[in-house]
């Protein structure tokens, strides 16, 4: 029922253009984000989407009137002409000045999506079989960050667990990436297995984590807030269960955590890196079934 | 030159020489018809197959959770999916197309290497019992997605040698079909036929098979590369070892951009055939078409690296391949404004070929504009891997490609069978699988663009809604297909007998509708001459 409410819903937003506000439309188009990068991003897209959507209404309207008005059945008569030189030049020029006039915002933006110098803040991310690791480089704190255990458990072959009565099911992990609000953050993505894919929506960014590559990306958050994205490039059995939570705190609270963490890893001895929490007993019986596999 | 040599060879045959009895016809022949009936019914089958693995899927994304399958098994699904529709179903169909209609629409009298025309679709048998084989070895079918992604690709169990193999098999077996086909196109035209008065078709297939033989050995030797990776120590693609595994996707998609194009250039071609002869007026801006057509196979060299935009390109590089893949918009949108042009002011009616071709003319338009959209490099970051993507390139293959090939088979099926078919089943098929190929699809850019990353066996309960609906549109979608089989089945058995034009007028746009229906078994013993 619900499902048949938004599509009637979703129906004229698309029609009309309806406004992001509208509850149907966050469902159908790219979110608007909370970075300067993906309002951009946003801003490209739905330029693009309406420059199409105007020639669609051109080239598909003469198309309908063609199929309406020139019809054997009302007794229509062919025309004999073979080609109209000056239609097919204002045809091949018109679309390379839409072209250029698209390409010029784009490159701007491009090349602010590859700025990553004045950074506040670094984070490497590394990818693995399933799971990522989030390492504060200049700040000795590290940890791995892997599917929460309540959507792992209803994940499984005939859990018998309803998705919709977990929180956040598949976008939850036992430990998010957490940043401070409002400054830069470079992130270094590689990976050390296979390829994997980095990507949070609402920073409007996702690079592939390679092994043997480091690649960057960066964002600032504007507000404060829970981030979820997925692991976006196929890295096996277990692709679709290696979600991305990011955690934005205002500085202070970010302070502290950080320190928190440092005051944890120091207690427990443990080195700098490689020292996540401990591996449960599911990812263990997963490694398993893809060693033997 | 060519004409004496046809007429000549025409002293060989006797009129009345029909086919061997029994299996031996099909295993042994040499005759373009029979070859063209075999990759037809094949890439039928194989579209059977692919279509069983994609409802696999959506039966699976049907609702969140896990019901059905594991999902190292989904993944295998994903890939073989992609790798029997593009190597089995897709491009058979076009070379099926290509071997029936080429000699009858150039008025040779059957393609100029007839024994190795045989050879190139018994290879393609071979190589896909090899990889339908591959899914019931030890550790699973190859799973790591079509593009056989080096490191992850690498992962797969015994499976691996055996998909190698078969690409290597289907690979060789395109390269013999588009060597035929080039040599078939510049030996065999008859007397007058000139290059700008060959139909639409055969120019686009002359073009896509240049394509085939540029590229198919560029994959051959990216998975042959894989495979020294595996067995043999090297170490290509290996960080590790000082490889590259971003090597490899330059590499595929090198291949792979061509092959986009492999797929959908001859269904322009079909279209450029359907429309002009349904609105009773010659194809607008003929030479246009043909330059369109080679422009677009020169671009599809140059913006491979769309494909790879989150990998970590330089800026330039970057900017490079975004301008590139927006320049191939200009050709791709001279197509689509000529064939609109063509049906201004013509005398439109709506059989079954006609039907399909305006429903890829709409539908193949969306898939443009999407790819159009992915072109911006900055945006791409968004769509890229997503469901998005997904759409995209189904609603150029599906309602773009195959669409064209279904209408190709109902333009020319009653001149293969000398039979009418069911018109209203037919049209039944029509109508059924435009609706449900929408349904099946459009739901999918929704999903991508509120998050949603392909090749995922289960999804956040916010993807929930628009997934059920793919999948109904999926199951709806794969059973009027059965349409299509029971139209060809009852059109082989009989049917009303149709004139040698079939269409009203059809005559005049090309030498196929001037010989008998059904095309007897041996046509053009004696080369047409061509005003």
């Amino acid at each position: 029922m619900k499902m048949v409410k938004r599509a009637l819903a979703a129906g004229p937003a698309l029609l009309l253009g309806a406004s992001p506000a509208m509850a149907a439309w966050s469902d159908l188009n790219l979110r608007v984000g909370v970075t300067e990068l993906s309002r951009e991003i946003y801003g490209l897209h739905m330029l693009i989407l309406w420059v199409c959507v105007a020639i669609a209404a051109a080239v598909f309207g003469v198309m309908i009137y063609s199929i309406a008005t020139f019809r054997k059945s009302k007794g229509a008569v062919p025309a004999t002409f073979e080609h109209n030189t000056k239609a097919e030049i204002v045809w091949t020029v018109i679309p390379v000045i839409i072209l250029v006039a698209m390409a010029v915002p784009a490159a701007r933006t491009l090349v602010k999506i590859e700025d990553t110098r004045g950074s506040e803040l670094t984070v490497k991310v590394t990818g693995y079989q399933w799971k990522w690791q989030y390492e504060y480089v200049d700040h000795g704190v590290s940890f791995f960050s892997t599917l929460a255990r309540t959507s792992d458990e209803a994940r499984q072959l005939d859990s018998g667990i309803e998705p919709r009565s977990v929180e956040n099911y598949l976008l939850e992990v036992d430990q998010p990436l957490v940043v401070p609000q409002g400054r830069k953050v470079r992130v270094l993505i590689t990976a050390n297995d296979v390829i994997h894919a980095w990507w949070v929506p609402d920073f409007g960014m996702k690079k592939d984590a390679i092994p043997g590559y480091i690649n960057e990306l960066w964002f600032n958050a504007e507000k404060p807030g829970t981030y979820r994205g997925q692991c976006a490039e196929l890295c096996g059995r277990d692709h679709g269960f290696m979600p991305v939570v990011v955690e934005v705190l205002p500085q202070a609270e970010f302070d502290t955590w950080l320190e928190q963490q440092k005051a944890t890893r120091q207690a427990a001895g443990a080195p700098p890196v490689r020292t996540a929490g401990a591996r449960t007993v599911e990812t263990a019986a997963t490694l398993r079934v893809a060693n033997a596999e | 030159m060519s004409a004496t040599h046809t007429q000549g060879h025409a002293h060989d045959h006797h009129d009345d020489h029909g086919p061997a009895k029994g299996l031996k016809r099909w295993l042994t022949t040499t005759n373009h018809k029979d070859i063209g009936t075999m990759y037809l019914v094949f890439s039928l089958l194989m579209f059977f197959v692919g279509g069983g693995m994609a409802l696999v899927i959506r039966a699976e994304l049907f609702v969140p959770g896990m019901q059905l399958v594991d999902p190292g098994f989904f993944n295998t699904m994903t890939t073989v999916h992609a790798l029997i529709m593009v190597f089995g179903a897709v491009m058979p169909a076009t070379v099926g197309l290509a071997n029936w209609m080429i000699p009858l629409q150039i008025g040779a009298p059957d393609m100029a290497l007839p024994r190795m025309n045989n050879f190139s679709f018994w290879l393609l048998v071979a190589a896909f019992s090899l990889l339908i084989l591959s899914l019931f070895m030890p550790g699973g079918g190859p799973a790591a997605g079509w593009t056989l992604y080096p490191p992850l690709v690498l992962q797969t169990g015994d499976a691996l040698p055996l998909a190698i193999f078969a690409i290597h098999l289907a690979g060789a077996s395109s390269i013999m079909g588009a060597i035929n086909i080039i040599v078939t196109i510049m030996n065999l035209r008859a007397p007058g036929m000139t290059l700008l008065k060959m139909p639409l078709f055969v120019w686009t297939w002359l073009i896509t098979a240049y394509l085939l033989i540029a590229v198919m050995p560029v994959f051959a030797g990216a998975v042959t590369m894989l495979l020294t990776d595996h067995f043999f120590g090297t170490t290509f693609f290996a960080a590790a070892g000082g490889g590259d595994p971003v090597l490899y996707q330059h590499i595929f998609w090198f291949f792979g951009h061509p092959e986009v194009y492999i797929m959908i250039l001859p269904a322009f071609g079909i279209v450029s055939e359907i429309i002009p002869t349904f609105s009773r007026k010659p194809l607008f801006g003929y030479d246009a078409m043909v330059y369109a057509t080679a422009s677009i196979a020169f671009l599809s060299f140059i913006v491979w690296a769309h494909h790879m935009f989150t990998v970590g390109m330089p800026l330039a590089g970057q900017m490079f391949f975004m301008l590139s893949t927006m320049l191939i918009a200009v050709p791709t949108g001279v197509k689509v404004f000529n064939w609109t042009a063509t049906m201004w002011r013509g005398s439109l009616s709506f059989e079954t070929p006609m039907l399909f071709a305006l429903a890829f003319l709409f539908l193949f338009t969306i898939g443009g504009f999407s790819g159009l959209m992915m072109a911006i490099a900055p945006v791409d970051f968004q769509y890229h891997d997503t469901y998005f993507i997904v759409a995209h390139f189904h609603y150029v293959l599906v309602p773009g490609a195959v669409f064209a090939i279904m209408a190709g088979v109902y333009y020319w099926l009653p001149k293969w069978t000398g039979h009418m078919y069911d018109t209203k089943l037919a049209n039944l098929h029509f109508w059924s699988s435009a609706i449900f190929v929408n349904v099946l699809f459009f739901p999918q850019h929704f999903l991508g663009l509120a998050g949603m990353p392909r090749r995922i066996p289960d999804y956040s309960t916010q993807f929930a809604d628009w997934n059920m609906v793919s999948s109904i549109g999926a199951f709806g979608f794969g059973l009027s297909q059965l349409l299509f089989v029971l139209v060809i089945w009852k059109c082989a058995r009989g049917g009303a007998k149709v004139s040698s034009e079939v269409w009203d007028g059809a005559r005049v746009h090309g030498l196929e509708w001037s010989v008998p229906s059904p095309a007897p078994y041996h046509t053009f013993d004696v080369a047409p001459v061509i005003k």
